[in-house]
């Protein structure tokens, strides 16, 4: 449980700063940047998604090898079933994917 | 043999396990111990044993929270799940923990609203979309995780959610590796530090076990390669005899951490002033509770909790295996009583724990080489 997920932030909230949408190869759903307040995101930033959370920004040769990792892992199926598991009940989560 | 050319860079694979070879003393007996269940994980996935010199022990850490937490505690949060209205979340990790009554989704099969959540900010969504229950988010896990709730809990606090709580069940890695060092019968030389919680820690905490204890420290990566260059690094250390903190995960770890998520964890949490670990015993200063000031969204202060201690079957050694003084096909239910499909011990349910991860590679190999042998 304690892989973290590569993705890509995709749509900032102007009325909600805490949240991004993020895609993770191909499924978009929406994260909590709270913990990236010091160093918020931007459009077309990479980070590592632990649990809903974006935990870290990394660079996109990181995101893409850290995609691989958990593909080598054997981890990217269960990754994608927690990346699809967000939000349950977000009207955006269903419209994305 | 794993073949090298599985490897996303199969020479510099070769280079590095040729590198570690040089190193190793070989009047020497080595024994590392990987801190994050992340790592056993890897490590058995791709067979990083048969790419070392046999002098190398790689001793499995306590870093899979499912397997360190006590089996009364997984009792503790389903006896809050019985009372009427209350809806039990959490990870999918603890779904098949057992308990002494079954694990959560037994309970569910009985009727028990167990839902599985994929973040603790869903378990809150969940609350909002269900007015009238109460949602108890059974939280586990290191510093990696205990971020994401600390937040949850504010925002259940700043958003008044008041049909919500958390049954805090957090621990900190730098008390059980104090532990480990402390045990009579554990003699490590040098860690492979976690990936993932030094994102949110940062290195520094690990300096005491260079300066105090005199051991090398090498925070790393999760690819075979990252786990090969980390053992460089700390076979290097030793060879030199030197003890210092080096941070091979660069590219994710930075050496301060993450201070946004360290200031929501002390917003909302402090350290319990002990706590019990599977296999360790109490040690303490090593988990964490909810704030006074956040009593509202405390399951333990909100519920009566029995607080009951259970002993692990007698039979299991999960306690051995945790502290790395048995392999985990030395214990007696290995693969017989306790199998993934039917684990008797949390070692054996999740990926990360060294029972589990021992299985589902080296076993089920072994168990392929007899009956190949058996044909022939």
């Amino acid at each position: 449980m304690c892989l973290a997920i590569p993705g890509q932030v995709v749509e900032l909230f102007p009325d909600q700063p805490h949240a991004a949408l993020i895609d993770v190869v191909g499924v978009r759903r929406k994260v909590d940047l709270g913990l990236l307040l010091d160093n918020l995101p931007v459009k077309g930033d990479w980070v590592l998604i632990h649990v809903g959370f974006a935990m870290s920004k990394i660079s996109e040769e990181d995101a893409l090898d850290q995609m691989r990792t958990l593909r080598m892992l054997g981890e990217a199926e269960a990754a994608m079933q927690e990346v699809q598991g967000y939000g349950l009940d977000n009207a955006e989560n269903t419209k994305a994917s | 043999m794993k073949f090298v050319d599985e490897f996303r860079d199969p020479e510099v694979i070769t280079r590095t396990s040729e590198e570690i070879r040089r190193l190793a003393d070989p009047k020497r007996h080595y024994r590392i111990m990987e801190v994050c269940g992340g790592h056993t994980h890897a490590i058995y996935r791709f067979g990083l044993k048969d790419l070392l010199p046999s002098n190398i022990e790689l001793i499995h850490g306590p870093g899979c929270p499912v397997c360190v937490l006590p089996m009364g505690r997984i009792d503790d949060g389903l006896s809050i799940a019985k009372q009427p209205n209350v809806i039990f979340a959490a990870f999918g990790d603890m779904m098949r923990v057992p308990g002494t009554q079954g694990s959560p989704l037994e309970h569910k099969a009985r009727g028990m609203d167990v839902r599985i959540v994929y973040s603790p900010s869903d378990a809150l969504k969940l609350a909002q979309t269900n007015p009238d229950k109460h949602v108890m988010f059974f939280a586990i896990g290191f510093e990696t995780t205990a971020p994401s709730t600390a937040l949850t809990l504010l925002r259940a606090g700043t958003q008044g959610i008041h049909n919500f709580s958390v049954f805090c069940n957090h621990v900190t890695i730098i008390p059980a590796i104090r532990a480990i060092l402390d045990s009579p019968d554990m003699r490590i030389d040098a860690f492979i530090g976690p990936g993932h919680v030094s994102t949110v820690i940062g290195c520094r905490p690990y300096e005491w076990i260079a300066k105090n204890e005199n051991k090398p420290v090498a925070v790393s990566g999760f690819e075979p390669l990252d786990i090969l260059q980390s053992i460089v690094m700390v076979l290097r250390q030793l060879k030199a005899d030197e003890a210092k903190i080096e941070n091979q995960y660069k590219r994710v770890v930075p050496w301060e951490g993450n201070h946004a998520a360290l200031r929501a964890m002390a917003d909302v949490f402090e350290l319990r002033p002990y706590f019990e670990w599977r296999g360790l015993g109490f040690i303490s200063q090593s988990a964490l509770r909810i704030r006074e000031s956040y009593a509202e969204w405390d399951a333990e202060q909100r519920f009566h909790i029995p607080g009951v201690r259970v002993t692990d079957p007698k039979a299991a050694q999960c306690g051995e295996v945790l502290k790395g003084v048995l392999k985990p096909h030395q214990c007696k239910l290995f693969g017989k009583e306790c199998t993934p499909e039917h684990p008797v011990g949390a070692l054996m349910v999740s990926s990360e724990g060294s029972c589990a991860a021992y299985f589902n590679y080296e076993h089920r190999k072994m168990a392929m080489v007899t009956s190949i042998a058996s044909v022939v």
